[in-house]
């Protein structure tokens, strides 16, 4: 069977739109990877893998993306918390709070970062606190995976909001109705659901952590071996006019994010494919 | 299991829902709740199923108030009219679901669960679906699915909310003579909520006919149809000609028409409305003469099935005549628009105003 790009529609342009969509990703997204990919295949292979394999790099991939991964599962919960709260109750101030939730889109990371140190310090607001219990949060990984949490907290909750508002209440009814209990409705009506959406806000909220700078890099307080991100060596490759080590590293983070991206996709794509399949 | 509604009374806001409804449903019968949207109708199917709470009155099934038992623990089957189904589980997923969630003392064995939603997807005809997804199959197969899922848990009563309110009219058709068969087959107590005077009156044993919160009549469908409490029943129980006049002694005077009004002997010159069915008029071409003879010019004349549907324009009044003529009868070959002819009430209901 020949393969068919060419479908007939009532609004035409297929041609058009395929070709504008074509050259603007490549503008804007191969190019770049393209350069850099092409920039660190100039370098020696022997330079290009003492540099990625070096033990401070790999630590920093290790807190980079272990701590993504954990900031974007806090996400995962609390994310889906807050959307179900927004969409159900009404409240006074709900709309106040449905805007809120985009402040860390909307703010500078670095005053993020600022504000964050000033709040979990060992003599800041809440560090005080907390220092008091033995933990510490300002310059540990932990402040890492804070900061990364907090970054990522809109993605999950606008992914899951609309998906929440047009599921039909009858469906938990006839749960109930059935005789589950609030908990048996919840984790096999309710979840498969959202778990499209859920999986999506996912996705997005780790790969924005992986690549986030400004807001970590004053929370870390980036120690070799331990509190140092990879974006921050690459950064600091970078004032050293090592540019082609930057790059290297740079290359290795594409490769592992893009992997990583592309696993999650497929999990999602199987995950709403086995109620629609013909 | 019977049905007690004592008294009950839902308000949203300022509206009335279900306004001082009391209503007694016998074990085993098929209820229709009838009525225009906003009567009350799917409020009070949700009160009897426990989704929704009364503030006021009780329910009783089988004379055991239920009133305050948790929706989940009131043994009901509940059928929605966009089904409801959960499109991530198969169809036999879908059945066995009220088997599956039973807690584990009284959960039936895979084996049993097995066997019992296979016994209910042949009951429904669709065994042949149990390893679809919902979204594959049609909207009447969707809805014997969800009815299916509903008597998985063998409900006591089972409530249906507009069952075949999305789908097409001939689904629609089938659909309702399969679940008067059904309903024979099982004799679960089981109310439905319809629109639908034709399917009311069809499928039901009983018709409960509401309106503004408020129950207007309830009957056997024969009693609601040939024997209406009072004009808003006959309205909607089917296609009306109206006319006013004024009653008196017995006869009601429309323009220079009088209809008998035996029932209003008593009552000397009060308004009236009088009311007559579109099957109950005959149309004759010759000139007759008679107390209730409306002379009248065809309009229009089309085809309904075994009748002809004319609309006539008369003296009376400004609103068409509605006259349905079965299509065997000599004078349906002849009828043309324009044409004069002579129709004659065979049955007339006047109601004081």
């Amino acid at each position: 069977m020949a393969f068919r790009f060419r479908q007939h529609s009532v609004l035409p342009g297929f041609g058009l739109t395929l070709g504008f969509t074509v050259f603007y990703l490549s503008l804007l997204l191969l190019l770049p990877v393209a350069a850099l990919l092409f920039y660190t295949l100039q370098m020696p292979w022997v330079d290009f893998w003492a540099t990625v394999s070096h033990p401070q790099v790999v630590e920093s991939y290790k807190l980079s993306f272990g701590a993504s991964l954990i900031g974007a599962l806090i996400n995962l919960v609390f994310g889906a918390l807050v959307a179900w709260v927004l969409v159900r109750y009404e409240f006074p101030g709900r709309r106040v709070v449905d805007a809120l939730v985009d402040l860390p889109f909307a703010m500078p990371t670095a005053v993020a970062g600022i504000a964050l140190v000033t709040l979990y310090a060992s003599t800041g607001w809440i560090g005080q606190y907390i220092d008091a219990f033995g933990v510490r949060i300002a310059y540990t990984q932990l402040g890492v995976i804070v900061a990364l949490t907090y970054i990522g907290l809109p993605f999950v909750v606008r992914t899951v909001q609309p998906v929440l508002r047009d599921m039909a209440p009858e469906l938990e009814e006839a749960s109930a109705i059935m005789g589950a209990s609030r908990f048996t409705t919840l984790r096999r009506v309710v979840l498969p659901t959202l778990l499209p959406a859920l999986l999506t806000g996912f996705a997005m909220a780790f790969a924005r952590a992986v690549g986030e700078y400004g807001s970590v890099v004053f929370i870390s307080g980036n120690i070799p071996y331990t509190t140092e991100i990879t974006p921050l060596l690459i950064v600091a490759k970078a004032e050293q006019y090592d540019y082609r080590g930057a790059a290297a590293i740079g290359t290795v983070m594409l490769v592992a994010a893009f992997a990583l991206l592309l696993m999650i996709n497929a999990l999602q794509w199987w995950s709403t494919r086995r109620h629609t399949q013909r | 299991m019977s049905i007690e509604i004592d008294n009950v009374s839902r308000r949203f806001g300022d509206f009335a829902a279900v306004d001082n409804v009391s209503l007694s449903l016998p074990q085993g019968e098929l209820t229709a709740l009838l009525g225009p949207s906003g009567s009350g109708k799917t409020t009070l199917l949700r009160i009897i199923a426990g989704l929704e709470r009364p503030d006021h009155g009780t329910v009783k099934f089988h004379g055991e108030d239920t009133t305050d038992v948790h929706v989940s623990d009131r043994g009901v089957g509940f059928v929605f009219q966009h089904y409801a189904l959960f499109k991530h589980m198969t169809v036999f997923e879908n059945v066995a679901y009220g088997l599956k969630v039973k807690p584990r003392r009284v959960r039936p064995n895979q084996a049993e669960i097995h066997r019992r939603v296979k016994k209910l997807l042949e009951l429904v005809q669709l065994d042949w679906t149990a390893h679809r997804y919902p979204s594959q199959l049609s909207g009447g197969q969707r809805q014997r699915i969800a009815l299916a899922r509903a008597l998985a848990v063998e409900p006591k009563v089972l409530l249906l909310d507009e069952p075949f309110g999305a789908l097409d009219a001939k689904v629609r058709a089938e659909l309702r003579r399969w679940l008067r068969r059904l309903h024979d087959e099982i004799h679960v107590t089981s109310v439905f909520v319809t629109h639908d005077q034709e399917e009311a009156l069809e499928v039901s044993d009983r018709v409960v006919v509401m309106n503004h919160g408020r129950v207007e009549q309830e009957g056997s469908p024969r009693e609601v149809y040939d024997h209406p409490a009072n004009p808003f029943v006959y309205g909607f129980l089917g296609q009306v000609n109206l006319f006013r006049g004024r009653v008196s002694g017995g006869w009601a005077e429309i323009g220079g028409v009088r209809l008998p009004a035996p029932e209003h002997r008593d009552v000397s010159d009060a308004g009236a409305v009088a009311y007559i069915r579109p099957h109950d008029i005959e149309l004759v071409e010759e000139e007759i003469t008679g107390e209730g003879v409306i002379r009248a010019v065809v309009e229009t004349v089309s085809i309904a099935g075994a009748v002809l549907r004319v609309e006539l324009r008369h003296g009376l009044g400004d609103d068409l005549l509605h006259v349905e003529v079965p299509r065997d009868q000599p004078v349906a070959q002849t009828l043309q628009a324009g044409q004069v002819v002579y129709a004659r009430p065979k049955q007339s209901r006047v109601f004081l105003q």
